[in-house]
């Protein structure tokens, strides 16, 4: 099996569009083909599908967890050294209420930040073929074919009009 | 009207990552000086580490002074970045895109300042993991959660945590950028930093709801921040001035008013700096002044409204402290400092559209704003502690020690320093907002005007 990356000027992104067209035309479906660019572009603008992701499940497991924590740590540790001050109750929940709510919130942030980690599928340092002209505005549309249907892919890149074709065997 | 300005990712990558990739030598000259100002300071924290508290001027009954005004200052520019990056970012503000990237940093810097303070004020800092994390399982002894001193460093860890993670994540696809700018050493390190990021549709669309899912999460956390140190002074019934109960609001916009006028003052700094005409516009600094007016003016009443219900009771003690922080020497003077640079003079200034498009003013106001909010802090703390308080039998006034003063200068001086070293190694302003932002500007002709097109979201 090839990698092949068709690279696309950034004022041609009508013509990248194209190209996955002639693709799915050819008998490559959505997931054979990824779009890369340098910046977002509105969903759908290269007849990507839309991406699926749980990532709003993450922040609901970490703020249970994180108020678990909280009310864990402040309850055991007030029971642990029952010290009298002021006259206040040994268990005083408005006071655990504060430190469990900055608990909540901490456990929210971080599961959510591991989520994005997760559904964006990083790290990953040899993730498939790319070209650093990406970043400077190039839309790039990578796609896996068999050796035999190099050429054809390739010629199928240059009618749409790609600025440059990479194949990575 | 905005005024856009039309540029290719090529274009906006050299002149973003102008300082990332060679500095110039002004650059190393700033830092030579800011390095020096830092290296003073450490060795003023090591003097009163080893010779104790006494070389401040900090004295029964006025035991938070300087460093903790300082702490309560920092904490309050720590609200600039959520407060713009979060609100502008879900209220989908255009104009927010050159600025959301150093309020950020602002906001991690400052508060890794400000969480410093009250370590250098305990004078052992060492003793510090003992008062405020659970962790000393050996001894069996825990930290008293009742009190306000452990609430305000579990609001801090979290704010800064969630914070400096909401810088990271959108870092991930400039350092890409860089990755793709930079050879030999340099590369390798941006290689691993960019984690692999290639720009697909899955990872900007996490990107994305990334920035919308952690501002919404960030708000509320900032709210309480500010909320939880008003209370470090609130929660003290028997100090006249701190037991106030609109203390965390009136602090939360107070910190939003400084935060919001130091993000001026850093944005017209990185535009004179890094000659980023094309990215911080007038325009910006216009948006942001007229934020501003809205911001101070709800802060003003807030003012209004402690200091004239503190009089209203006229209990003797209420308005004996009020008479010491409004008219008794030293702190009259500072009082007229702060109520004028504060509001009297920037907030009717920027009434003014062609002073809100004038960077100069703009940069002295907006620096005026946060003379002034120290000042405020000043005088809630120190004038508090110095009156007479019932069971109180000593007190004396206070008198800062040069030992502070330096550790004030030092604190300006690291957080300029740390934002520096960042701008040296990462863009300050995002790369792909604002290559978003010019692949979704679209202009539309109307008449013989050229207008900017609105986006409908299907």
């Amino acid at each position: 099996m090839a990698h092949m990356l068709g690279l696309f000027k950034e004022e041609e992104a009508a013509a990248a569009a194209n190209a996955t067209e002639a693709l799915e035309q050819a008998g490559y479906t959505n997931e054979n083909f990824e779009i890369l660019t340098g910046s977002p572009y509105p969903e759908g603008s290269f007849g990507e599908r839309e991406a699926k992701h749980k990532l709003y499940v993450f922040p609901f497991l970490g703020a249970l967890l994180g108020f678990s924590a909280a009310m864990l740590i402040t309850g055991a540790t007030q029971a642990a050294y029952p010290l009298v001050v002021g006259g206040k109750p040994i268990l005083s929940l408005p006071a655990m209420t504060i430190i469990a709510y900055e608990g909540t919130m901490l456990g929210a942030i971080l599961f959510t930040v591991l989520g994005i980690f997760f559904e964006s599928r990083l790290p990953n340092l040899n993730a498939g073929i790319y070209d650093p002209r990406i970043t400077a505005g190039y839309i790039g549309i990578t796609v896996q074919v068999a050796e035999e249907r190099v050429n054809a892919v390739e010629q199928l890149f240059q009618r749409a009009g790609a600025a440059d074709v990479i194949v990575k065997r | 009207m905005q005024q856009r300005v039309v540029l290719a990712p090529r274009e906006i990558n050299a002149d973003l990552l102008k300082n990332a990739l060679k500095a110039p030598v002004w650059y190393w000259g700033i830092m030579a000086l800011l390095g020096g100002i830092v290296l003073v300071g450490s060795v003023t924290a090591g003097w009163l580490f080893n010779k104790g508290f006494g070389v401040t001027g900090v004295n029964r009954p006025v035991m938070w002074a300087f460093l903790i005004v300082d702490f309560v200052f920092w904490i309050g520019i720590s609200h600039a970045g959520v407060m713009l990056s979060a609100i502008l970012r879900l209220s989908k503000a255009e104009w927010r895109r050159p600025a959301t990237r150093a309020a950020e940093v602002l906001t991690v810097f400052s508060l890794m300042i400000a969480a410093l303070h009250p370590v250098i004020h305990a004078g052992r800092p060492w003793r510090i993991l003992y008062w405020v994390f659970p962790y000393d399982f050996s001894r069996g002894l825990w930290v008293n959660i009742r009190s306000p001193l452990v609430w305000d460093p579990s609001a801090i860890f979290t704010y800064l945590t969630g914070s400096a993670l909401f810088v990271i994540v959108a870092l991930i696809p400039d350092m890409a950028v860089i990755r793709d700018h930079t050879t030999g050493l340099r590369h390798k390190v941006y290689r691993v930093l960019a984690m692999g990021w290639r720009g697909t549709p899955r990872q900007w669309k996490l990107q994305i709801v990334a920035g919308f899912l952690l501002s919404a999460l960030l708000l509320p956390v900032f709210v309480s921040v500010h909320s939880i140190v008003s209370w470090d002074f609130a929660v003290m019934i028997g100090v006249e001035g701190f037991h106030v109960t609109i203390f965390a609001p009136y602090f939360v916009i107070g910190a939003v008013h400084s935060g919001v006028s130091a993000v001026v003052t850093m944005m017209i700094l990185m535009k004179w700096m890094f000659g980023w005409g094309n990215y911080i516009r007038e325009e910006h600094i216009e948006s942001l002044a007229k934020l501003l007016i809205v911001i101070g003016t709800v802060w003003f009443y807030f003012f209004f409204i402690e200091f004239s219900f503190a009089l209203y009771g006229q209990e003797p003690q209420e308005v004996g402290l009020r008479e010491l922080q409004a008219f008794t020497w030293p702190f009259w003077p500072l009082a007229l400092m702060f109520i004028l640079f504060s509001y009297i003079i920037p907030i009717p200034m920027w009434l003014f559209r062609r002073v809100r498009r004038n960077l100069p003013i703009m940069f002295v106001t907006s620096l005026m704003v946060n003379v002034g909010m120290w000042t405020e802090r000043f005088l809630i703390i120190v004038p508090g502690l110095a009156r007479k308080q019932p069971w109180t039998f000593d007190w004396a006034s206070y008198h800062p020690s040069i030992v502070e003063i330096v550790l004030v200068i030092t604190a300006y001086a690291l957080v300029f320093l740390l934002l520096m070293i960042f701008a040296k190694l990462f863009p300050l302003i995002p790369l792909f907002d604002i290559k978003e932002g010019q692949t979704l500007s679209d202009e539309i002709v109307i008449g013989r005007r050229r207008v900017p097109a609105l986006r409908v979201e299907e």
